[in-house]
């Protein structure tokens, strides 16, 4: 119905150094032509191509600290 | 996505659990008390008990349960016994302010929620890494029967909140939960997937089953989880943990679905960790930026309270984490009883009809 077309938009949220949001369900078609499906009410859809379940993200873009911190961390609230 | 076959969920639907044993004074008295009719006298202090302890947690969740899915034989009106509602004050307080203090002054959210967004290189030192590496069958037992107490309830505690929000907060945080309760398929509901891994392990998948086998590390995740969703008070603080768990969420099921493929578990088993390695890489950006963005947008003087439900969280993961890998390290149980033999896993599937005779 024209002028009724906001209601069929899918709002996409790009997250700054993190996956792109998608009003889910969503079809993805990969580059060899794979298609993907997902149900899911939003999709994190992979940006950095590091994710092992690409398209879809698993957090794999997040920053990676030297296992060094944590124990400093535990070391901290010492008592068991 | 393939239509999923029915799966074992709770072998009884709607039974309740038995009691749980008692483990100190105050639950012995309150066990004794659900027995009886409400309005039976219960003490209203909780005379010095360790607010980590197996005999206050114990005793807390047993409240809390009331709210749940109560216990074979104990009355339905103890749920709002004015007695028992003044023990469970009395325990309430030992434990929050004990948690209050142990996550030192006030900090804001952004920063105990940003803490949660690096991830250790490798596997880290956590027992997810741990289990990925070199876990045994046995352990990842007692992981899955010890974490059973929540899973087998997973997101029951945390839709109280949901009429304590509003706006974009409320939205988000239904989003979630909808997405937790199987998005409209029963067969979806995590802990229905979660009765199916256990069910893999050779675990008893009933409700409550494990009470007796968790020590009060573990009790005390849920009843953190109760006190958080059941108090208004405490809404920003129950946000703050939702938040902290969704966004730990990813990271440790991809260990654990290694852990699970290490062992050979069968695809119910790996099913529960792979769906959480997708879905929380979702729920965390909803409920960080809808959830935790929406309710600070309405009532900004709640930041510190999303950051203590998130420390809290963080310190609580941490006590249980500490003990399993304690209890594994000395190749012991981590549980306060040990699980029984596991019997030879039935076959999946009807068994192969025999061979056709060879041929002359």
């Amino acid at each position: 119905v024209p002028g009724d077309q906001g209601a069929e938009r899918r709002r996409v949220t790009p997250v700054p150094h993190g996956p792109m949001l998608v009003e889910g369900p969503v079809e993805v078609v990969l580059d060899d032509g794979t298609r993907v499906v997902s149900d899911r009410f939003t999709v994190a859809l992979c940006t950095c191509r590091r994710s092992r379940i690409y398209p879809w993200c698993d957090t794999s873009h997040r920053r990676r600290t030297p296992p060094r911190r944590k124990e400093r961390d535990r070391e901290k609230d010492g008592n068991t | 996505m393939t239509a999923a076959p029915a799966r074992p969920d709770d072998p009884a639907p709607g039974r309740r659990p038995a009691l749980p044993l008692p483990r100190g004074p105050l639950s012995e008295a309150l066990l004794r008390a659900l027995a009886r009719p409400p309005g039976t006298p219960l003490p209203d202090r909780t005379d010095g008990a360790d607010p980590y302890g197996d005999d206050l947690h114990l005793a807390l969740h047993c409240a809390y349960e009331l709210h749940y899915r109560g216990f074979t034989g104990v009355d339905d009106a103890w749920e709002w016994d004015s007695g028992l509602l003044r023990l469970r004050a009395a325990l309430e307080r030992d434990f929050l302010t004990a948690l209050r203090d142990d996550c030192g002054p006030a900090r804001p959210a952004a920063e105990a929620l940003g803490e949660l967004l690096t991830e250790p290189a490798g596997d880290g030192d956590g027992v997810p890494g741990r289990l990925a590496e070199h876990g045994e069958r046995w352990q990842l037992r007692e992981y899955a029967a010890q974490r059973s107490l929540y899973h087998l309830k997973e997101a029951d505690p945390h839709i109280w909140v949901v009429p304590r929000l509003w706006g974009r907060a409320k939205a988000g945080m239904v989003a979630v939960e909808y997405d937790e309760f199987g998005g409209g398929r029963a067969d979806r509901i995590h802990s229905a997937l979660f009765a199916a891994l256990m069910a893999d392990l050779g675990l008893e998948t009933a409700y409550g089953h494990y009470t007796d086998a968790c020590p009060a590390e573990m009790l005390a995740l849920t009843t953190m989880m109760s006190a958080f969703g059941l108090h208004r008070a405490l809404r920003g603080a129950l946000v703050g943990h939702f938040a902290a768990v969704e966004t730990t969420s990813s990271p440790a099921s991809r260990l654990l679905v290694r852990a699970l493929e290490r062992i050979g578990a069968g695809p119910d088993a790996v099913r529960f960790y792979a769906e959480h390695v997708e879905a929380d890489a979702v729920h965390e950006q909803v409920v960080r930026r809808e959830v935790v963005g929406g309710l600070l947008a309405e009532e900004p003087a709640l930041d510190a309270e999303v950051a203590f439900g998130a420390d809290a969280t963080a310190f609580l993961e941490d006590r249980l984490s500490r003990r399993l890998l304690a209890a594994w390290r000395e190749n012991r149980t981590s549980l306060v009883t040990p699980l029984p033999p596991e019997r030879p896993r039935p076959a999946t599937a009807p068994p192969d009809p025999p061979p056709p005779a060879p041929g002359p």
